[in-house]
């Protein structure tokens, strides 16, 4: 009997010992890419995520916060095992973070069955925006078509007859190209898939020959990460510099650029892209990340690293407003549906979909003060803009 | 037909051959003479890049960082062999297979260390930067230097094997290493020199590749594979096969990214050719491999001698 007794009691007061564990935090998971070449991209967006916990006390409204980086080594099987892990062993509460299209659609299932949160930092594959869209998915970034659906159209308006085409053989990659073709009103001479993982493709010696010959007036490119300083190089050193004008996405960017710098590729400065934010936006949130960002750092932040703040600010919000509530799903999707967080890119909101309705800038290459090569906003293309595959979305 | 554009994927598909051939010489030698499988060797390829790196940002000097890169992987490599091959070439197979996956990590987190995640950009002096015009024919100049870098060595490589003591001594090992140890030659230091000297060749690669892709962990990694491919389509411990068949894959690797999407094309809707295209191409080296596997394992041209 007494036995009996005081092991009910231990079970008793484990329970509610975990019990208040579990209530005295938030649990964060965040999958990114740490590991290959490709682990600039996750230490920028890691780089950012503390700097949001450091600039919010690492409380979100009376929890404390705990963070589980995760690498998915570029690997959609690997980054699919780690959110298992997130997801089963480490009960978090959010999952967030995802660079690559590919590892986020083979991740979502672990975390959307499991009735979790889950924040997309960057990857912004269409199936998840349109066929695949869930109540408990948000996207702090873009969905994969808008970046270069801006870049099209402002090729149109600036009165490019034909381009030729270069994108990696994934997920992204396919939504890249047709983002392009779907506002580009001019002529397609051709398009080169490459290549694309852990082992990529970097020489792109045979595409730039054949891009050339193809007689287009410019070029797009989507070549994030180290693939992109890579690119620029060659299509310097193939000459096509003054020939094909070159226009990009999510490849020029503050990871590429101290790198082309560093090399001294100045046929990089004044090239344009288009993009959701830029380093020299200007407004409180933006300048505060920013500005410590450079301080701690000593370099600009990427997109990537400012998605990836926005998706603690966004996840704040939502704790905060249902005022530490974690077991209230509804309410937290509410809540993150209202998207009431000063992003670093200026206020947006979300559509049916949950992908943000936005703004796109056109970007150019320029020198700042201090001689550090980054990117400036020239104009807007696209005023809050929601993203092609949203009426595919039964929500 | 576009006869600049041939010619370009020409030019192209002999400079990606050479640079595949820099590598795989010194693994078919160390293959083929020593038997010891070394999966390593691709580490060589990128230490070579990270130290031409260092010293091309240090002095300024693009031939200075090749030439004592050189230098500094050839003693990486002796040492390798001093302190680790050199106990293992009786082993296992399998064992070579361990041990080199090991020193992979090694190697790779040795320059985590070193030289952090982000890579190495190599600046290039600009008449390298810049293009050679003939006719109507443009070609980037670096990659000329790469093709001659690569046709010398390869010059060098065949005057050593074919017309010295040393190349001799290697050529005999490769056919029959009991009988050279048998006659009384100093196999140790045979050894010792051909494993340094195919490091440094693989480092040369290295460092004539990074300047276009830049300098990254692991970059040897993805391209050891297909350096095996050529040791196996070329006979394994035949320099000249290892030139031929690097050649062949630079070229079907070139010519295929080029051609392929079109000639798919004619058969299939454009949307599927265009996907489908990159794979093949990704796969034809291998189905060549299995082929050659299937009709003639010792390979093309496999060294004299051997069955």
């Amino acid at each position: 009997m007494l036995v009996k007794l005081i092991r009910t009691t231990i079970i008793a007061s484990a329970i509610i010992v975990t019990g208040m564990a579990q209530a005295a935090s938030v649990k964060i998971g965040f999958v990114t890419t740490l590991t290959t070449p490709a682990g600039v991209i996750g230490e920028d967006m890691k780089n950012s995520v503390e700097l949001a916990l450091q600039h919010i006390g690492n409380k979100m409204g009376n929890l404390d916060v705990e963070l589980i980086m995760e690498d998915d080594g570029f690997k959609p099987d690997v980054g699919k095992q780690k959110t298992d892990k997130l997801v089963k062993q480490d009960d978090v509460d959010f999952v967030a973070g995802y660079i690559w299209s590919h590892v986020l659609l083979a991740s979502a299932r672990s975390v959307l069955d499991a009735d979790k949160f889950l924040i997309s930092a960057n990857a912004g594959p269409s199936q998840m925006a349109g066929s695949r869209c869930h109540k408990n998915f948000f996207s702090t970034s873009w969905q994969n078509d808008q970046t270069p659906m801006a870049m099209g159209e402002y090729l149109n308006q600036i009165g490019v007859k034909s381009i030729y085409i270069m994108s990696p053989n994934y997920a992204a990659g396919k939504d890249m190209a047709n983002g392009v073709e779907n506002t580009f009103k001019g002529e397609v001479k051709g398009k080169d898939l490459t290549k694309w993982g852990a082992d990529a493709q970097l020489d792109f010696s045979a595409e730039l020959a054949k891009a050339k010959a193809s007689g287009a007036e410019a070029i797009f490119v989507f070549y994030p990460g180290k693939a992109g300083g890579a690119f620029i190089k060659q299509y310097q050193q193939a000459g096509l510099q003054g020939v094909m004008p070159l226009y990009t996405v999510f490849t020029v960017d503050s990871i590429a650029l101290p790198k082309l710098q560093a090399a001294g590729l100045t046929g990089v400065l004044g090239s344009k892209n288009t993009q959701e934010w830029s380093p020299d936006m200007d407004n409180a949130a933006n300048k505060r990340f920013v500005g410590d960002y450079l301080k701690k750092y000593g370099k600009y932040p990427s997109f990537y690293g400012a998605q990836a703040y926005d998706s603690i600010m966004l996840i704040k919000s939502a704790v905060e407003a249902t005022a530490g509530n974690l077991k209230d799903k509804d309410a937290l999707r509410k809540a993150l549906m209202a998207a009431d967080f000063d992003s670093v890119r200026g206020r947006y909101t979300y559509g049916n979909n949950h992908m943000p309705i936005q703004n796109f800038y056109l970007r150019e290459v320029v020198e700042d003060s201090e001689g550090r090569w980054t990117t400036k906003i020239v104009s807007t293309v696209y005023k809050n803009h929601q993203d092609p595959h949203a009426k595919d979305c039964k929500m | 037909m576009d006869w600049n554009l041939l010619i370009s994927q020409l030019m192209n598909g002999l400079q990606l051959g050479l640079l595949l051939f820099l590598l795989a010489s010194g693994l078919t030698l160390i293959f083929g003479i020593m038997d010891f499988i070394n999966l390593s060797h691709g580490s060589f390829y990128m230490i070579g890049a990270y130290f031409c790196g260092t010293i091309v940002a240090y002095t300024g000097s693009f031939l200075l960082g090749v030439l004592l890169g050189l230098a500094g992987v050839f003693v990486v490599g002796a040492l390798v062999e001093w302190f680790i091959a050199r106990k293992l070439y009786r082993a296992d197979h399998l064992d070579h297979v361990l041990v080199t996956f090991g020193l992979i990590l090694i190697f790779d987190t040795l320059v985590h260390i070193l030289w952090g995640a982000s890579g190495m950009a190599i600046p290039l002096p600009d008449v390298l930067n810049g293009q050679i015009i003939l006719g109507n024919l443009v070609l980037p100049t670096y990659r000329l230097l790469i093709i001659f870098a690569g046709l010398m060595v390869a010059a060098i490589l065949y005057l050593l094997v074919s017309k010295t003591r040393l190349g001799m001594l290697i050529r005999a090992g490769a056919s029959n290493r009991t009988m050279v140890e048998a006659l009384g030659i100093n196999i140790n230091r045979l050894f010792l020199i051909v494993f340094a000297l195919g490091a440094a060749m693989a480092g040369l690669a290295g460092m004539l590749i990074a300047p276009i892709t830049e300098a990254s962990i692991g970059m040897g990694n993805d391209i050891i594979i297909v350096a095996f491919v050529v040791v196996i389509i070329g006979g394994i411990g035949s320099v000249k096969g290892a030139f031929y068949a690097a050649m062949m894959l630079g070229l079907i690797d070139t010519l295929s990214r080029s051609y392929l999407d079109v000639l798919l094309g004619l058969t299939m809707p454009v949307e599927y050719a265009e996907t489908a295209a990159p794979a093949l191409s990704a796969m034809l080296i291998y189905i060549l491999m299995a082929a050659v596997l299937a009709f003639r394992p010792q390979g093309l041209f496999p060294p004299a001698g051997m069955k």
